[in-house]
């Protein structure tokens, strides 16, 4: 688990189910294979409604038409961030897209135990509401041991929620890891 | 202090006294169940054997499903070889609970664990599937994990790491007038509850109208509860569990009957009368949009669509067969069915249902997830606006970001056919 990470923001409103962060019909790409696992990322967020894609102006998809993705270090979101099914493709997106963290509001359950148990990113809970106190493209940085973000582009910090229960996953970098640190697998 | 249903049975699972909420557990799993995704866990599932230098071998075949349902029959090349590749592996494994593209066993995940009797009061369920939800209708505790975390649970045979959830308890009462039905009762709580408002939670369904409800019914509120963002949703089992178990699934091992203690204590409470109910509608791009049908009545529908793990079930189809025999589907709207098992579809074409409905117009398709998932069949047009008995109305989904979905229950689909509008079957003639 890194301890800091920064890097540009894009942010999403609420509801951003799954069908968004990656349309059905990508999931025939075999994550295996290294140049099917990449397309993940170059199709993350774009189902995402275009009015929705990077507030506060909307119109900013997270990965430009015909470019490649990696702008984007740290996804804000608003309320109940992948609700919907439970497709691991969706975190994975997103770190294929150079994604680390996400910072929400609050969070469907299997995407943000996904997000951890796969080791594909950090999902933080704001008690705040960022979505439209940060902008896409802002300089953030996040203090993951302190819980706290920076935005460098207007002064702002903000205090996220402790992460909990999931940090011992986090730490050991998958469920995986996790399950040998623990000695339950051998 | 007195346990929920779901607390009391994750006790069991780890073979405590009790838990508490909040408290992270590591549970026993009963029944492991994937699809088509199954392939995912393979790839993850062999990594980790590779990565300890050992066979790979699953921790028990008897309590792994696996179901193909997604993308059936395969549309593409890819999913072909996809399905081979699991198909090889469950061989190899000595899975047997394997559910082929076949007509005779084949069906929705959902729907073929409980009419085989793979699901048991007191289990622990967990499937590469958000609708794993459906299995609370039997009493387990049944959610939906990733293809990472089934990887584990193949190896290990237990969940990990899995905080113990707190409980909303919704108490039913009175009688569902005439052509409102389970889904019509869902639907109003998730728009009471929105999309997010059980994050984390159970739903645990009791009261005199639960107790009275068939398990097919159940089945559909369980599904649903993950739209409201539940963990799980559960009935504590009862009679018609048993009788369901028995009678219709051919169970004959022991079952295991508990309920919640008296002295339970819920997060939150809500009482439901489901006597002055109307059929409900969830209206585009949310499942907790939700409006009573007077709202939306007279909106046109290029597709109807009745199947899915929701309501594809015999009583769902016997509903719009009732509604639609000896009646035409419109012109200028489609409606598809898709049963939600082979054997629900065998038993609609016994009872003749599936003769009136096709004399109706309605095209017929093979079990499967079909334009629930809106890969493989059943797309929708630009700006063209589907009525479907199905459980998500997500942007994008039937295939299409440029269309519209509603959601309702059987008979207001079979009612809407008819008109080719929106159309409420309390006044159909």
């Amino acid at each position: 688990m890194q301890d800091n990470i920064r890097g540009r923001a894009y942010v999403l409103g609420d509801d951003v189910d799954t069908d968004q962060i990656i349309p059905a019909h990508y999931l025939t790409y075999n994550p295996a294979i290294p140049e099917e696992r990449r397309m993940f990322g170059v199709y993350a967020l774009s189902g995402v409604p275009a009015a929705r894609a990077g507030l506060p102006e909307g119109r900013r998809p997270f990965v430009p038409e015909g470019g490649e993705p990696g702008e984007y270090r740290i996804v804000v979101g608003g309320r109940n961030f992948g609700c919907g099914s439970s497709r691991e493709h969706a975190p994975l997106a997103l770190d294929e897209a150079g994604v680390e963290a996400v910072i929400a509001e609050s969070y469907a359950r299997i995407f943000f135990r996904n997000s951890v148990n796969g080791g594909y990113l950090i999902p933080f809970e704001t008690p705040t509401r960022l979505v439209g106190e940060i902008r896409t493209g802002d300089d953030v940085e996040l203090d993951v041991r302190e819980h706290r973000l920076t935005n460098h582009t207007t002064g702002r910090r903000y205090e996220l929620s402790p992460l909990g229960d999931i940090l011992p996953i986090l730490e050991a970098g998958d469920i995986f890891a996790y399950a040998r640190a623990a000695g339950t697998l051998k | 202090m007195g346990m929920t249903y779901v607390q009391k049975l994750l006790a069991r699972a780890c073979g405590k006294t009790s838990v508490a909420v909040g408290d992270i557990v590591e549970p026993e799993v009963s029944m492991a169940m994937s699809h088509e995704n199954g392939a995912l866990v393979i790839n993850q599932f062999e990594e980790i054997f590779r990565g300890i230098g050992r066979e790979a071998r699953v921790w028990n075949p008897d309590r792994i499903a696996i179901i193909f349902d997604h993308r059936v029959p395969a549309e593409t090349a890819k999913t072909g070889s996809n399905q081979k590749k699991v198909r090889e592996f469950v061989a190899a494994q000595g899975i047997g609970k394997f559910h082929d593209i076949r007509g005779d066993v084949g069906g929705i995940c959902h729907q073929i664990l409980p009419e085989n009797g793979y699901v048991r009061p007191g289990y622990v369920v967990v499937g590469t599937d958000s609708h794993t939800t459906t299995h609370g209708a039997l009493g387990a505790f049944a959610f939906g994990i990733g293809s990472t975390e089934m990887a584990s649970v193949w190896t290990l045979g237990t969940i990990l790491n899995i905080e113990v959830p707190g409980t909303i308890r919704v108490n039913v009462t009175g009688r569902f007038p005439e052509h409102v039905y389970p889904k019509d009762l869902i639907l109003h709580l998730i728009g009471k509850l929105t999309a997010e408002g059980a994050n984390f939670k159970v739903i645990e369904f009791g009261g005199e109208t639960i107790r009275r409800m068939s398990t097919s019914g159940r089945l559909v509120l369980c599904n649903m509860a993950v739209e409201a963002g539940a963990t799980g949703g559960v009935v504590p089992p009862d009679a018609e569990t048993l009788r369901y178990l028995r009678d219709e699934a051919g169970v004959t091992e022991a079952i295991d009957v508990f309920g919640p203690d008296e002295g339970a204590v819920y997060d939150q409470t809500l009482s439901i009368d489901v006597s002055r109910l109307e059929p409900q509608i969830a209206c585009p791009h949310r499942v907790d949009n939700v409006k009573p049908i007077k709202e939306v009545v007279g909106k046109k529908v290029h597709q109807v669509v009745i199947g899915s793990c929701t309501n594809g079930r015999l009583d769902d189809i016997e509903a719009a067969a009732k509604i639609l025999k000896g009646r035409k589907v419109a012109a200028g709207t489609r409606m598809l069915v898709f049963p939600a098992s082979w054997r629900v579809f065998a038993d609609a074409l016994k009872r003749g249902y599936i003769g009136d409905l096709v004399e109706a117009g309605v095209v017929l398709c093979n079990s499967g997830c079909g334009p629930c998932l809106g890969i493989h069949q059943g797309a929708l047009g630009d700006n063209e606006t589907a009525l479907a008995t199905t459980n998500r109305n997500f942007k994008g989904r039937m295939g299409n970001p440029n269309a519209e979905v509603y959601l309702s229950s059987a008979a207001v689909a079979a009612a809407s056919a008819i008109t080719g509008v929106i159309s409420d079957p309390r006044e159909g003639k």
